[in-house]
């Protein structure tokens, strides 16, 4: 049985901070690694961006919210270490009481997760829709490398098995996953370590060219098979980088590739490029999402839209177009960095 | 004393290796070497393993009984040498020492260091060890910083312009592009090392030897075994020294006379019979590049202040008047610590067999290595000669 995306949402908070502003504060000998970052409201946190993801994502599906019988929460910023929060988006968009809610973690890979799992509940028959968010206020110890990216932000898709709603239609997947500890934060601890240049070659790159060369032989499809791809974006030099790796063309990458803007907004950070490629595609085009998530694992999804494609858009344009600066210190206080009590 | 010959080297690239160990470095090297040797690994009777931070960065010491095992060479007579980035060289001389005495006729040396999968700040502080912690460390001063003293003194000295001292990077990653073994096989423009961020000024990051693992190392015999075992191409350890300077560079008289290094060349070469004039190929220690220009200085290839022309005017190249650094040097071939020194004789070693391919010194017969720990607190030179 085909899955597909019936329709997705996206949401960045209307919030920026210059990567030079974050230079001024501490300094760096280096060019920084994005021009700004998303950084969310006083009353924003992970859940609160997954409900405007998830909300815009029912709207444009237009299904009717009894028959959506999952939601599956992929973040690594839940505002509750224990309590649930897609038991709170459930409730807030009216999917309670008959739905499988669940909060899932892998880093920045778990919005794709949550799409692969959501998908195989349906092609199972347990569930006709189902909702797959991934969404993160990501956090970065103030002064470290990863300050300068460490975005807030939430992309949602509706998936469904009913053909006739296809904006897009899942064609493959494949999940590539080993141990390999380039990034983590145990219980306790306010900000997560980095294992610096290992989180480059045998971290992202190593996993990113696994799921895709994976997913690529399986398939038996090339590169140039595909008109979009959308790579997990911590920065804007590494999603560039292994696109030249794997064949692709900086084009193909491009019209998906938001760090630059919004930074590294973690699980949502391929869902959200995924989106705004979905904005601008044109019937029977061919998508391939990497996402990549420390510890480590890389989801390659293959995509293939359907003509109903851009009947609709998100609302990503005019969350990406409308924009308020924030100095560091504003930017501290919104982050939490500054603790009053 | 017994004449103590090279019969066998063997090396990892320099890189980083995330998959694999310290010990899976140290074995690969030192079985490596056996093999070229052409001996069975059961006949070296004596290991020396150069090492500096094994201890830190991965909590484990003994690495003498270490390496032994998992190279399969258990029952060895075995040891760690650690002399801070002298370490290899510091290895290198024991095992000399072990072969000319007599007491071991076939001994081994392996300069190991695995660095790259600890963090930053810890590595800083592993190196640190190395400094005098009372005095010194509690400063806040790091390696970078007090060869940055350094620098400064000797730019203001001789009113050298630093890009000059700059270049010696330029040459060093130039020669790296044709060695297997080197960390960075690629070119840099003198243009990209001044640009590029500054550490602790006036050093740039292009200007210091990189973090790296890796592991090389070379088997040893004296006269009596090659009676027994005799090889073609033979490379004598025509000159084995060790020397210290007072620790730490603010007690010195003057930062930049380098009296442990000029003690221990001279030892060096007073063993082989030779002066610095007879030297073909040289390796220097250049962690930063200063430290390479001080070098060919304290060595009369240049007057003080003029070590720089030498580099502008390609007299480090094969072919040059005193070819330096020829497979890349700390900077490009790069500088796994405790592995340094024995890197160096590894490459001087394929210089004097003609084994240097598009790097090689024609006719080169004569090879020199410096090898630095601390800021200079402890040198090691071994002179090569190539005996037949």
């Amino acid at each position: 049985m085909k899955v597909g995306i019936a329709g997705y949402g996206a949401y960045v908070p209307i919030y920026r901070i210059e990567g030079s502003e974050v230079a001024r504060i501490w300094g760096s000998g280096d060019e920084e690694p994005i021009k700004e970052k998303s950084v969310p409201g006083l009353d924003e946190d992970s859940l609160t961006m997954a409900y405007e993801a998830a909300r815009g994502a029912l709207e444009m599906a237009g299904v009717e919210r009894s028959e959506v019988g999952a939601v599956l929460v992929g973040s690594e910023s839940p505002p509750y270490a224990v309590k649930p929060s897609a038991t709170v988006i459930a409730e807030a968009l009216g999917l309670t009481p008959r739905v499988v809610a669940i909060d899932m973690e892998f880093a920045c890979k778990a919005g794709t997760t949550a799409m692969i799992l959501a998908a195989g509940l349906i092609a199972g028959g347990a569930i006709k829709h189902g909702l797959a968010i991934g969404t993160d206020n990501a956090q970065a110890r103030p002064g470290d490398e990863l300050e300068y990216t460490a975005g807030a932000g939430a992309a949602a898709y509706l998936l469904s098995g009913d053909s006739d709603r296809f904006l897009a239609v899942i064609e493959q997947a494949y999940s590539y996953v080993t141990d390999t500890p380039d990034f983590w934060r145990r219980e306790g601890e306010r900000y997560p370590r980095h294992a610096y240049r290992f989180t480059g070659a045998p971290a992202y790159f190593g996993h990113i060219v696994g799921a895709a060369k994976g997913l690529m032989e399986e398939a038996g499809l090339k590169p140039s098979d595909f008109d979009y791809v959308v790579f997990h974006q911590p920065n804007v030099k590494f999603p560039l980088r292994v696109a030249q790796m794997l064949g692709f063309k900086p084009e193909q990458v491009k019209p998906g590739l938001l760090s630059g803007e919004i930074g590294n907004t973690y699980a949502a950070a391929s869902l959200i490029g995924l989106a705004r490629v979905l904005d601008a595609a044109k019937p029977n085009q061919r998508i391939l999402v990497v996402s990549f998530g420390s510890g480590a694992g890389s989801d390659a999804i293959s995509l293939m839209t359907t003509d109903k494609v851009g009947t609709k858009k998100s609302s990503l344009e005019r969350y990406l177009s409308r924009k308020e600066y924030v100095d560091y210190g504003l930017y501290a206080k919104m982050k939490g960095i500054l603790r009053v009590a | 004393m017994k004449r103590v010959f090279v019969i066998g080297t063997g090396a990892t690239k320099i890189g980083e290796h995330w998959d694999k160990s310290l010990r899976d470095l140290a074995v690969e090297a030192l079985l490596a070497a056996v093999r070229d040797a052409g001996i069975d690994k059961r006949e070296v009777q004596v290991l020396y393993v150069g090492n500096m931070m094994s201890g830190e960065l991965q909590g484990q010491e003994h690495l003498g009984a270490l390496v032994a095992t998992w190279a399969g060479m258990a029952g060895v007579a075995a040891f760690k040498v650690e002399a801070a980035c002298a370490s290899g060289g510091a290895a290198l001389h024991q095992a000399y020492l072990a072969a000319a005495s007599g007491l071991y006729d076939c001994v081994a040396v392996v300069g190991v260091e695995k660095m790259t999968d600890a963090l930053p700040n810890d590595v800083t502080s592993a190196l640190l060890t190395a400094e005098d912690q009372e005095y010194v460390v509690f400063t806040g001063a790091t390696f970078v910083g007090l060869n940055a003293l350094a620098y400064r003194m000797y730019l203001s000295k001789y009113g050298v312009k630093q890009e000059d001292v700059a270049r010696f990077a330029v040459h060093c990653h130039k020669m790296a592009v044709n060695n297997p073994y080197a960390q960075f096989r690629r070119e840099v423009t003198l243009e990209e090392v001044m640009s590029s961020p500054l550490i602790a000024d006036p050093i740039r990051l292009l200007e210091c030897a990189p973090v790296g693992d890796g592991a090389a190392a070379l088997v040893l015999c004296n006269e009596d075994f090659l009676k027994r075992s005799p090889r073609d191409v033979l490379v004598e350890v025509a000159g084995s020294a060790v020397a210290t300077d007072i620790l730490s560079v603010h007690e010195r008289k003057d930062p930049l006379t380098m009296a442990g290094f000029r003690k221990a060349a001279g030892e060096a070469m007073k063993r082989a019979g030779i002066e610095a004039s007879d030297v073909d190929v040289l390796e220097v220690h250049d962690a930063f590049t200063v430290l390479g220009i001080l070098t060919l200085e304290a060595l009369g290839y240049a007057p003080p202040g003029k070590g720089w022309q030498l580099v502008a005017e390609g007299e480090l190249e094969p072919g040059g008047r005193i070819p330096t650094n020829t497979m890349g040097g700390l900077k490009a071939r790069g500088h796994p610590v405790g592995g340094t020194g024995v890197y160096q004789v590894f490459d001087l070693v394929r210089q004097l067999r003609g084994e240097a391919g598009a790097n090689q010194v024609e006719g080169a017969e004569i090879g020199l290595a410096q090898n630095l720990g601390g800021v200079a607190g402890t040198v090691a030179v071994h002179v090569m000669r190539r005996v037949r």
